[in-house]
């Protein structure tokens, strides 16, 4: 299976992945190669078969008691932030 | 069908409720969920999406959220997935949202919604999922928008009903029905202002006797009973506006502007959504037992219906008064606290309760549990209406004084000298008066003029300050008017 | 011999021979040396690491010291380790400090073992090769014109050139395994859950396991030691009891049933590489476990399965990195789409996009059906024949790799090349199996690894069979010349 530039700037698109026009050959290229590989898939009967989430099947979700445990640490998970004001995360305006 | 008809269109309308689970700590963190924190100071490393952290679900979130399927009869699932909703915005910190998708917690359920004709229509429930709320954007600043994640994580759960409703109107009933039933269940503080309790409505229209549905919008941001009302009623008109004159209805995400009071399409939601949702690896399959499910239904509390049921048939009140009634907890309880105190009446009560009490509880703004006079208190008043000792009219003035100014209302009737007067003796010496000094009417009663028996009626109160016992007083007139 | 085995340096702390302090200054001396030809490293902390010997030195004398007290140790550099930049090799979070401690780290840091540094890996742990890396390729100790492997390249080769006994890794699709048999070292990845992922960096939630890298089985036996268990951090860690995995060493290699995979036997299989990996099971044999064929119909589809669920995945665990609350963000970003672009594109390496874009792909709208949930299904038949498997043997063994390192930029043009690298270990992350890549030789005079996958949980018995081999066999303390030699811990001479 090949994929189409256009197939490759809306999967970008929505990966939130800025591509210069001169890369998307090289991405439309190595990426149906890849789907290539991934289409032997097909050779597989997989009819009635369960899809795998996980790979070990009988574990179930542990619940956790509801209790408060995190302090607030704003100042220090803050130190990694690109821009913050009044202890507010900060992005160019978004219009709703 | 109680489809309202609009020039021969008809509106179906479902909606989706988002309810905050009023849990200590988050679905995924331990971070507190109280709310009006400083910004930001309520977000962990889970609920900022650090590389590297995982989720841990809640055992809190998972027991409410089974509580409200039961209490819909809703189907339980005993397999449930987390799923994630993949997208970007800025008040989503891991750029998806834990989610469930293909297998809810909870499935199929029904509520029965009470209209304002007094007819009953069952509104399917088609699922209610639990998840985790975003944050929240502010957009006052120039150029910029600023993030606050003290909400992100906050456990939700997304109750989607059946496209059932045929009017704002029932929607409006539907969500109220909802609104009581999670703060019965203790699951949901309710608090529109703050967001607990938040609501999205699909709305189309359709020719009436159409099969298929009409395109619809999503309409956003209905954070009151009354927003959900006129956005409905909005987003209709318009829609309708839109197929008469030929034109076709866009499916879209619309936003209620409350100040403008207009629908607007949304910039931030109009591309075309590809959520890619897929089985949250980090999260395996919630599994809930007979005993986890059975341990849950223990601790149902009488439920708004069967609440209902009761006050009608324990109290002989209306389905109207009973409905009334319920609507909140606590208002039941205070009910039945003064109906407790006051047992020979009980309708008085509720008409007490429901006209003076609940008027002087939404002129100062307060709810039955900031109400200023106890059970007590106004059971007490009460009882000196049954007891005559104060007519109903007076205990009004009571009531005032003692909402005003706290009193007891022995206290306000001693001092205001509001006890009725039931000595046949003292209302008869002054009937007596009366007629003397009105002996035209008089004659013009006893020659058929029965209307005047009123005019007596009234003076005889005037005289006494109002006090009089009536039922005495109309006893002792009849006998004295009488030829 | 020199003390190369953390065994050994385990037991020269205990009695004394050389102090915590001078074992981690002769170590950080041979990471100065031997860093600038194979940038191992991406992060050294000399000066902590100081500190801890100190206060391991303390324990020591105080007589409170464990079995891995005073140990030098590196982390992969994709585990969070508090107040240390933790970068995943990636421009991403080039300047990230990460504001607290992987689990698995704060266990090594509980157990006084004493970090030198974090070791250079494939950008997000996605690649064959180590040539990923924003910071750099990691070159081969064996041979600087080849690969060390990937993605814990900068973890074998560190081992491998006796930078320190231990390192930690990563393993989502063979990238301990492989790494470990191209640097000729032993690595383990315990079964999926074992060990705690929380504060690993992750790439493919059901696919990433911790584990670790080290000279020998019996190495690897005493860390797993300190860093298996139940994490109430992680819901997919596993609350099953730690067995003493030092006692399961000594499980007899007599009536061992071990299956060879028939699958692992073909096409592509360099035949030096066959030969050794041949020769070792004629060394469990003598010892007198059987061999059988076994056959897993399914398993040449794992390269495909892989290549739809781990990049789904990670298309979504790495949504994260979006410019706003850490990681790179672009300069003066337009507006917020363009916040995310750039900040994205411009912080992630080729191939990560790649995967990504594979991702996205895979679960959109039209083609989940098709390669989503096809590959689950596939992922499913796997393991059903892994199972299949386990009834008639109680090991797996089969080569870890198809050929020896491969030349520095020979497989960077075709991702496929690479990928199928990993034709024989991501079987086991599919299926979630405890496996282990081991030295059993040398082809073209580089490394080969011998690889062994037992059923969940069974890393006892997989350790002892490693073990067993490692005592007949002596290809595990063969290390490459030139890196350790001058900077000896001990008096006891030159290693290699």
């Amino acid at each position: 299976m090949s994929l189409t530039p256009k197939q490759i700037e809306r999967i970008a698109h929505l990966a939130r992945l800025e591509l210069a026009a001169e890369e998307i050959p090289a991405y439309s290229d190595s990426l149906s190669r890849i789907f290539g590989l991934v289409d032997e898939l097909d050779r597989a009967q997989t009819a009635g078969i369960e899809p795998m989430a996980h790979p070990l099947e009988d574990q179930v979700q542990r619940l956790r008691a509801d209790a408060i445990t995190s302090p607030n640490a704003r100042d220090l998970y803050q130190q990694n932030a690109p821009q913050v004001d009044g202890g507010l995360y900060l992005v160019p305006k978004v219009i709703e | 069908m109680s489809g309202v008809e609009q020039g021969g269109w008809e509106t179906v309308i479902g909606l989706e409720i988002h309810t905050q689970l009023a849990t200590k700590s988050k679905i995924f963190s331990g971070s507190p969920t109280a709310y009006g924190a400083e910004p930001n100071t309520q977000a962990d490393l889970v609920d900022l999406g650090y590389p590297g952290v995982l989720p841990v679900l809640n055992a809190e979130a998972v027991r409410m959220a089974v509580k409200f399927g039961l209490a819909i009869g809703a189907v339980i699932t005993r397999r449930s997935v987390f799923a994630r909703k993949n997208y970007f915005y800025p008040d989503l910190p891991k750029g998806y949202q834990i989610s469930q998708y293909e297998l809810p917690i909870v499935g199929k359920g029904v509520l029965d919604v009470m209209l304002e004709d007094g007819t009953v229509k069952s509104i399917g429930v088609t699922r209610a999922h639990l998840e985790e709320d975003a944050g929240k954007s502010q957009h006052e600043g120039v150029g910029v928008s600023a993030i606050d994640l003290n909400r992100a994580g906050t456990p939700l759960i997304e109750i989607v009903s059946e496209p059932d409703m045929r009017s704002a109107k029932e929607a409006v009933a539907y969500m109220k029905k909802i609104h009581t039933l999670v703060r019965y269940l203790g699951i949901c503080d309710g608090n529109m202002q703050e967001g607990s309790f938040r609501c999205d409505a699909n709305v189309s229209v359709r020719r009436k006797g159409a099969e298929k549905f009409g395109t619809r919008a999503e309409l956003k941001n209905l954070n009151s009973f009354r927003f959900v009302e006129r956005a409905i009623n909005i987003e209709v008109a318009r829609q309708i506006d839109i197929l008469e004159g030929g034109g076709t209805v866009v499916q879209e995400t619309r936003l209620y502007d409350a100040d403008k009071d207009e629908t607007r399409s949304m910039r931030s939601k109009e591309e075309a959504n590809d959520y890619r949702y897929f089985p949250d690896p980090d999260l395996l399959p919630v599994v809930v037992g007979e005993d986890f499910i059975d341990a849950v239904r223990a601790t149902l509390p009488e439920l708004p219906d069967a609440k209902a049921q009761r006050f009608q048939s324990q109290y002989g009140l209306s389905a109207y008064d009973a409905g009334f009634l319920i609507a909140s907890g606590e208002m039941a309880d205070y009910y039945e606290a003064v109906a407790a105190l006051v047992p020979s009446d009980a309708k008085l009560v509720a008409n007490w309760v429901m006209g003076e009490l609940s008027a002087a509880l939404n002129k100062d703004g307060l709810d039955i549990t900031q109400s200023r006079l106890s059970a007590a208190q106004f059971g007490a008043l009460l009882n000196r209406i049954v007891d005559d000792t104060v007519s109903g009219k007076l205990a009004k003035e009571v009531f005032e004084a003692m909402w005003a100014e706290g009193l007891e209302a022995d206290v306000v009737i001693e001092s205001r000298g509001l006890k009725q007067i039931t000595d046949p003796a003292a209302i008869g010496a002054v009937i007596d008066e009366i007629i003397a000094a009105n002996p035209k009417q008089l004659a013009d009663y006893r020659s058929g003029k029965d209307k005047l028996f009123g005019f007596f009626v009234g003076q005889t109160m005037k005289a006494t300050g109002g006090k009089a016992n009536p039922v005495l007083l109309n006893d002792l007139l009849k006998q004295k008017l009488a030829p | 011999m020199a003390d190369q085995t953390l065994a050994s340096l385990a037991a020269g702390l205990k009695a004394r021979k050389y102090s915590s302090v001078e074992l981690t200054k002769a170590f950080l001396g041979r990471i100065e040396h031997a860093q600038p030809a194979l940038n191992a490293l991406v992060t050294v902390t000399a000066e902590s690491a100081l500190a801890a010997a100190a206060a391991a030195d303390v324990r020591i004398a105080a007589g409170t010291a464990g079995p891995l007290t005073g140990v030098p140790i590196i982390h992969k550099d994709i585990f969070c380790t508090s107040g240390v930049r933790t970068t995943c090799a990636s421009k991403m979070l080039s300047n990230f400090i990460s504001p607290y401690d992987a689990t698995l780290v704060g266990k090594y840091k509980d157990a006084g073992t004493v970090m030198l540094g974090k070791a250079n890996m494939d950008e997000f742990a996605m690649g064959s090769s180590n040539e990923t890396s924003f910071f750099g390729a990691v070159k081969n100790p064996w041979d600087l014109a080849k690969v060390p492997g990937g993605s814990s390249g900068g973890s074998a080769a560190a081992v491998a050139a006796r930078l320190a006994p231990l390192a930690t890794a990563t393993d989502t699709g063979g990238s301990i395994r492989q790494p470990a048999a191209l640097c000729g070292v032993t690595g383990l990845k315990p079964t999926y859950g074992r060990v705690s992922r929380y504060g690993m960096i992750a790439f493919a939630s059901s696919l990433d396991q911790a584990g670790v890298i080290t000279v020998s089985a019996e190495d690897a036996a005493l860390t797993l030691q300190a860093m298996a268990g139940f994490d109430p951090r992680d819901s997919t860690s596993v609350d099953v009891p730690v067995p003493d995995y030092a006692a399961e060493l000594q499980q007899p290699m007599r009536g061992l049933r071990i299956g060879i995979l028939t699958e692992f036997f073909g096409e592509g299989l360099d035949p030096a590489v066959e030969q050794a990996v041949r020769d070792s099971l004629a060394v469990w044999q003598k010892l007198g476990a059987t061999i059988q064929e076994v056959s897993l119909p399914n398993l040449p589809l794992s390269v495909p399965t892989y290549y739809v669920v781990a990049p789904a995945e990670c298309s979504s665990n790495l949504a994260r990195f979006d410019g706003v609350r850490f990681g790179h963000r672009c300069e003066d970003p337009k507006d917020l789409l363009d916040l995310y672009k750039r900040s994205r594109a411009e912080g992630f390496g080729s191939e990560v996009k790649r995967r990504i874009m594979t991702g996205t792909y895979v679960l959109s709208a039209g083609y989940y059906d098709a390669y989503y949930l096809k590959a689950q299904r596939v992922r499913a038949l796997i393991n059903q024949d892994f199972r299949r498997a386990f009834g008639e043997v109680d090991l797996l063994v089969g080569p870890t790799t198809p050929t020896v390192a491969f030349g520095l930029g020979d497989k960077t043009s075709d991702p496929i090349t690479m990928y199928l690298n990993d034709i024989y270990t991501i079987g086991a992350n599919l299926a979630g199996l405890p496996a282990m890549s081991i030295p059993c030789g040398f082809a073209a005079g580089l490394p080969v690894g011998v690889q062994l996958i037992g059923p969940h949980f069974a890393e006892g018995r997989m350790l002892a069979a490693a073990h067993a081999y490692q005592r007949e066999t002596d290809w595990h303390l063969r290390a490459p010349s030139g890196w350790a030699a001058d900077f000896e811990p001990s008096t006891t001479g030159g290693a290699a």
